[in-house]
């Protein structure tokens, strides 16, 4: 009995009247956990009663303790006939079962009802007295954190980062068809959404387990996935990141950690002198000789063959292809020993982090990705998913050969997903292959200043750009350049990715969201005859996409994407993809040569002209797009570099067995071949189209940018004004002859309306940048597509960047000519910036005005605080002085309206996609938030129709969300999103119902203008490590 | 290709301010759109139609869902669905509130009842005010007095709590709430120069310094006895001969107009003829000076003496509830007297 749950229900406010008669409700409340319920006392004819209940105490396991949700209902009291609920919530109280999160839970929670939506509020408290308990076979694994963040939370520090976890859970599903049914649809939404919530819960368990085994204490990068394969049932699965994190003790401590753009520890593989302190056991030079091959477009070769074949209808029992991991020989690089004596031992050497602790990631390889297509059948014992397991380690085996055969040991950023349509369901994972560093990876690493001061004197930045595969070898061809910036290593023309763009690399100009759309009409079939119809067209999608990503890559004139996420949805009678990356001008790589069009029947005259036509507008918006994102590469000299191409490396290996998965590889060749300038032969109509979609994409109006990576490449001057939001757009196609062309053309302006839209909503945060702009496709019909967009707006100063940039310029005036040609950049930009004109005018009485509204809700509180004060001194005042022709005062306006109770005042809760919060630092994680909620109405015209209905729910979602981060003690959640968002409507019947799962990590954040006294230590830090590097350098 | 479900929902929930002025006043979604596009909006932004038409349909949208907590401001104050910044909030609340001058002129003094609402129809054509926006204004009204009705203590004050309104507009809301509980006559067409800003000026003097049921009948020995009658008018024409460009005017129309005034008090006891305060007054004073051509300051001059005087009345022992009384009076005379 290792644990006592408390809780105290207080008050309840703005409750629904329940009584016609009285106009008032006569309210109690059950709380339940597990098996035992309490009940509170009838509070009679209230709509704001205040119970003031004595602690029900709950004494479980900590098992339970992990599993259940606390399960409060809200009920109206009636004599003669059934109480009515009135509604529900749920709490999870895992974040306050380990000691540096939340120790409290307290504040006032939407009551929620699946039917009616939010139905007042109630105040609760909730504790958890823990008892230490050291059962050897303890099931419980409290104490482990979790975070949704996709890097290493920004008040701790990574001691060792263990790997890969996952974990799934299957059940029926209580009641996936929810039109036709026995039990009332309340009761089924809420047992659906309460065994969702308790498979969760195990699931979060069973991974901490996971956590525990490995001697971690923390899961980072936390993706928890729904798959609702209706009559087969429910899965719950998860995969992560055990880490092993020290937390940072005073936030001066972190300061330079997080924000200084990492100069520390640069690949020590690659340091000439043999550094004792890398794990390393061998002679310390080898990687000169490693030389590997590339191509970005490796990762799209048919990876998804081997599984996309067999349907899994022959389950396969040798874990898939890999058999390149066993190869040996002389090959191995010293690294490769290490970091793979490291990995080796690990199944699946992957992670889902995105952005990395600096000098973690060495090489780069590409973009890997298996999908496959598989036939639901119905889970006959829950207890062993082994199926569904199966499934996902074939995926992930086939992943790992992949990232062997781009001649790396690792994959990051790596995530998972599936599309279900009928028994079809596609599962698909990417990630990118990585080198890694493996000081991270292995006990014992904590090292000293010693080391880090070492490492600093390495000047490369470009690292993760250069090849981690032979050359001579590569699995098919590309072109290879030395990199742009040390002139030492190899590296691609092109580099796609699924990370964050490392905080420390080089780029020019700003960057951009690119997208690739596309839709494949299939026919309807049946269960083997559909997969197969898939498994058919997956291929052909994967090839277009890609070609559309390079396309629009080079039609912007740059040369990388990072943050690549491809999403194939499948549907009852067509198949979509839709890629999203964010593009860059890396600085390492060479500049892309432009696309030239190539007509095939060269003979007839104005065909000619009009391809020469196409041409001219095509080298239009290339010089025009080069401007507008700021693409001005220097002109690099060798005199300049001063580093002269090295002599033919000596190759100590050319014979290298090939992987199963480079001999697809070779089958389907996505390279379009090597040539500066990119062919795009028109040979018919088709490719004319796609010639003209390039050409149609609009850039963003001036003033804003997007990209969906954490952080635009090439703004750094966030100021504190945050916007998240989710906008949600379905489309009816006329289903009269639906061509494969028409198809894309509505896709592709749905997406870009979508955008369009986004951009005027907007339009008042101008200057800003639309964040980690996150695209999700279903095909909830025959003929509806759905987009669901979450993202966040983030103004930027665009005239402060001189200040902030200043300041490292003048301290590294004695750096590396390298260095000092990045920093050049910012002066650059700042005069081709201050040009534009601004497209909307400025501050307009009418627009709307957000801006410093974060400073006044602080200001407002403040007053609020004071006038508290004021108050309880006796001093009241009743002000009467308001401006008459302004709006009400805050301060003013807040006295006034003293509620019955004294301080509920609403706190801000900022709610971002990003793990961080500009213009602030987090100061402390409180936990995860993972909520699934159902929302149903059978009165869908009354609420509004289909949008009605969908935005008032979305905005009960978020309401619920911030309460809980409210009520954990946080400020806001980061990391946020939104998973699924389920939607399904019958208009003949008046009823729709959705879906709606999130999450995010509980915070604390604190302004930095509030800190001022560790700012200003911060400048000391920055300038001392640049003082010695500057020592080193010259 | 039609959109069958179109939504943006902020974390902060965004408010877009002319948006919000046309919902308030009324306007249908597409002429919403119509008078966006005419404001050149298109132009200013390089947005397309349909951009603008979805924008609206969401801001609409929004502002739908934010009427229920409109109805009852606090609530806006603390409900947790829309997270809106407490400036946001006072405006929204403010302008949803506010009214329109040609509107409050119609509906003033008259009892805001069902019947009412059934008129809002002829009060719309009559205003060009959409019938939308009569109702929103029409409800405001009605449920501001509602709640008000049977509290106790400062009506300002009484609103301001329940509504969070600005002072200016708590006290335009107590005019109305004064007007339509004493269903003061306003409509009437010799009453249509008067401003509801003046009307708001009288109601203010009257709430702050009248109480109902005071013994307003002892004043009228001021004009029922003649001696106390004579000796007024002697006072008040020693008093102002030669400081009066009107004095013969004065001096002949003093009894009549002394009579208007007593008789106005003695009015007010009876709840009925309150009803026919304005119209009295305008009647009985403002009228026949306004026709013999009196300055406002010889108004002023005449007031003054003539509610002074009555301290020299040695037969009149109502001298504090005159002051009271003749006080508020004044003050609303001087407001009423414009052309």
């Amino acid at each position: 009995m290792p644990g006592k749950l408390k809780v105290k229900i207080v008050a309840g406010r703005h409750l629904p009247v329940m009584d016609r008669a009285s106009d008032l409700t006569d309210a109690f409340v059950e709380v339940k956990f597990g098996n035992t319920t309490f009940k509170t006392d009838v509070y009679l004819k209230s709509l704001n009663p205040q119970w003031n209940s004595e602690w029900f105490k709950f004494e479980v396991d900590d098992e339970d303790l992990q599993d259940e949700p606390l399960q409060i209902t809200v009920l109206d009291h009636d004599t003669y006939s059934a109480n009515d609920a009135i509604g529900k919530v749920y709490i999870d109280i895992d974040p306050l079962l380990y000691s540096e999160a939340a120790t409290v839970i307290s504040g006032w929670f939407p009551i929620y009802d699946t039917i009616h939506g939010i139905r007042g509020e109630i105040n609760v408290v909730v504790k958890v007295d823990l008892f230490n308990d050291l059962n050897r076979f303890r099931q419980s694994s409290c104490g482990v954190k979790f975070f949704c963040t996709t890097s290493i939370p920004k008040c701790y520090r990574a001691v060792i980062i263990h790997g890969f976890v996952e974990e799934l859970v299957v059940n029926e599903d209580p009641e996936y068809q929810w039109i036709d049914r026995i039990r009332t649809p309340r009761a089924s939404n809420e047992a659906r959404q309460r065994l969702i919530s308790l498979m969760s819960g195990e699931l979060q368990r069973k991974i901490g387990l996971k956590v525990l085994e490995m001697r971690g204490n923390a899961v980072v990068g936390y993706l928890q996935c729904f798959d609702l394969e209706g009559e087969s049932g429910l899965v719950v699965r998860a995969i992560g990141t055990a880490c092993t994190l020290d937390k940072l003790s005073s936030p001066a401590a972190f300061l330079p950690a997080c924000n200084s753009p990492s100069k520390e520890m640069k690949e020590i593989p690659f340091n000439e002198d043999p550094n004792p302190n890398t794990h390393s056991s061998g002679p310390s030079t080898p990687l000169k000789n490693q030389t590997y091959s590339f191509s970005p477009s490796k990762s799209y070769s048919r990876q998804s063959s081997s599984s996309d074949t067999d349907l899994s209808l022959t389950p396969k029992t040798g874990m898939g292809s890999g058999s390149a991991g066993k190869e040996g020989g002389p090959f191995k690089a010293l690294l490769r020993q290490q970091t793979q004596s490291a990995l080796e031992q690990r199944e699946f050497p992957f992670f889902t982090l995105t952005a990395f602790p600096p000098g973690f990631l060495v090489h780069v390889g590409g973009v890997v990705s298996a999908r496959s297509v598989k036939l639901l059948d119905r889970i006959h014992n829950p207890d062993e998913p082994e199926t569904r397991d199966a499934w996902w380690a074939e995926i992930r085996q086939e992943i790992k050969s992949h990232a062997k055969a781009l001649g790396c040991h690792a994959v990051v950023g790596y995530s998972e997903s599936t599309s279900i349509c009928e028994e079809v369901c596609i599962l698909s994972a990417s990630g990118t292959a990585a080198v890694l560093n493996p000081r991270f990876l292995q006990d014992g690493t904590v090292e000293g200043c010693l080391e880090q001061r070492l490492e600093e004197n390495l000047p490369t930045r470009c690292g993760f750009c250069h090849i981690p595969y032979d050359e001579l070898n590569m699995p098919f061809p590309a072109h290879l350049t030395y990199c742009y910036n040390c002139r030492k290593q190899k590296v691609p023309d092109v580099l796609f990715t699924t990370i964050d763009l490392p905080t420390d690399a080089t780029v020019i100009g700003k960057g951009c969201l690119i997208q690739a759309r596309l839709c494949r009409l299939k026919k309807k079939a049946q269960a083997e005859a559909n997969a197969t119809a898939i498994s058919n067209l997956l291929p052909f999608m994967e090839y277009e996409v890609h070609t559309q990503l390079m396309n629009k890559l080079k039609l912007k004139g740059m040369n990388a994407l990072f943050g690549l996420r491809i999403q194939i949805t499948v549907g009852e009678n067509m198949l979509m993809g839709l890629a999203s990356a964010t593009g860059v001008y890396l600085a390492a790589l060479p500049t892309p040569g432009g696309i030239q069009i190539a007509g095939k029947t060269p003979n007839d005259g104005s065909y000619e002209q009009h391809i020469s036509h196409m041409q001219k507008k095509i080298n239009d918006t290339i010089a025009k797009n080069k401007e507008l994102y700021e693409i001005n590469p220097p002109e690099i000299s060798e005199e300049i570099i001063g580093s002269p191409i090295p002599e033919p490396r000596q190759r100590s290996r050319l014979l290298r067995s090939q992987s199963e998965s480079s001999d697809e590889v070779t089958e389907l060749d996505l390279s379009h071949g090597k040539k500066d300038a990119f062919v795009l032969e028109i040979d018919d109509t088709d490719a004319m189209e796609d010639v003209h979609s390039l050409l149609t994409d609009v850039p963003p109006p001036s003033g804003f940018y997007s990209c969906n990576t954490e952080i635009m490449p090439g703004i750094n001057n966030w100021t504190s004004e945050i916007q998240m939001f989710t906008s949600v757009r379905v489309i009816r196609l006329s289903s009269l002859n639906l061509t494969n062309q028409a198809l894309n053309k509505n896709f592709n302006d749905l997406c870009e309306n979508l955008l369009k839209s986004l951009y005027f909503k907007l339009r008042s945060m101008i200057p800003c940048c639309l964040c980690h702009v996150n695209f999700t496709v279903s095909l909830p019909e025959d003929e509806l597509i759905q987009v669901t967009v979450t993202a966040v707006a983030i103004t930027f100063d665009k005239n402060q960047a001189l200040q902030t940039t200043k300041t490292p310029v003048e301290k590294s005036l004695q750096r590396a000519s390298t260095d000092n040609e990045e920093l050049l950049q910012f002066p650059l930009e700042l005069c081709s910036d201050s040009l534009p004109s601004h497209p909307f005018p400025p501050a307009k009485a009418t627009s709307v005005d957000y801006s410093s509204f974060a400073d006044r809700c602080s200001s407002w509180i403040e007053l609020i605080k004071l006038k508290a004060q004021t108050i309880r001194r006796g001093s009241i005042k009743t002000t009467m002085t308001v401006e008459k022709a302004s709006p009400v005062g805050d301060g003013n306006f807040r006295n006034r309206s003293a509620p019955p109770c004294a301080n509920s005042t609403v706190g801000v809760v900022k709610m971002t996609p990003l793990s961080f919060i500009p213009g602030a630092k987090i100061t402390k994680y409180l936990g995860i938030i993972n909520m699934f909620f159902i929302r149903e109405t059978t009165s869908l015209r009354e609420e509004g129709g289909v949008s009605g209905f969908l935005h008032a729910f979305i905005a009960e979602v978020f309401a619920m969300v911030r309460a809980h981060v409210a009520a954990l003690g946080g400020n806001a959640v980061v990391s946020y999103i939104m998973k699924q968002c389920v939607f399904m409507e019958n208009p003949n019947k008046n009823q729709a119902q959705c879906l709606i799962n999130v999450s995010g990590d509980a915070v604390v954040f604190v302004r930095e203008s509030d800190l001022e006294v560790v700012s200003s230590q911060q400048p000391t830090t920055n300038c001392q490590s640049s003082c010695t590097e500057g020592e080193v350098t010259t | 290709m039609t959109s069958e479900l179109d939504i943006f929902v902020g974390n902060t929930t965004l408010i877009d301010e002319d948006v919000y002025r046309l919902w308030l006043d009324g306007y249908s979604v597409t002429d919403a759109v119509a008078l966006r596009v005419r404001s050149g909006i298109l132009e200013q932004t390089g947005a397309t139609a349909a951009v603008l038409q979805s924008d609206t349909m969401d801001h609409y949208r929004t502002f739908h869902m934010l009427e229920r907590l409109l109805h009852a401001p606090p609530k806006l104050l603390h409900q947790l669905i829309f997270q809106i910044p407490p400036s946001r909030q006072a405006l929204l609340i403010e302008r949803y509130y506010a009214f329109d001058e040609a509107f409050v002129r119609e509906v003033l003094g008259k009892k805001l009842s069902k019947g009412t609402k059934k008129d809002l129809d002829d009060i719309s054509t009559k205003t060009g005010i959409t019938l939308k926006s009569c109702r929103r204004q029409f409800d405001n009204f009605k449920r501001v007095f509602k709640v008000v009705e049977e509290m106790r203590g400062s009506l300002v004050d009484n609103i301001q709590q329940h509504f969070l309104l600005s002072d200016r507009l708590a006290r335009d809301y107590a005019a109305i709430v004064f007007f339509a509980n004493n269903r003061f006559e306003t409509g009437k067409k010799k009453l249509q120069y008067l401003s509801f800003g003046d009307f708001a000026f009288c109601a203010e003097l009257m709430i702050q310094n009248w109480t109902l049921g005071a013994d307003l009948k002892e004043l009228k020995v001021l004009v029922a006895d003649k001696d106390l009658l004579d000796l007024h008018k002697s006072l008040v024409c020693t008093a102002l001969r030669g400081k009066l460009g009107v004095f013969s005017e004065m001096e002949a129309n003093f009894k009549n107009l002394s009579r208007g005034l007593v008789n106005v008090a003695a009015k007010l006891t009876h709840n009925k003829d309150v009803r026919d305060l304005f119209v009295d007054l305008v009647e009985k004073f403002v009228e026949p000076c306004r026709s013999d051509h009196w300055p406002l300051s010889d108004v002023r001059f005449f007031l003054n003496q003539y509610s002074a005087s009555v301290h020299s009345l040695d037969g009149f022992r109502h001298q504090a509830l005159w002051d009271r009384y003749m006080g508020t009076l004044r003050g609303c005379l001087l407001r009423l007297y414009h052309d």
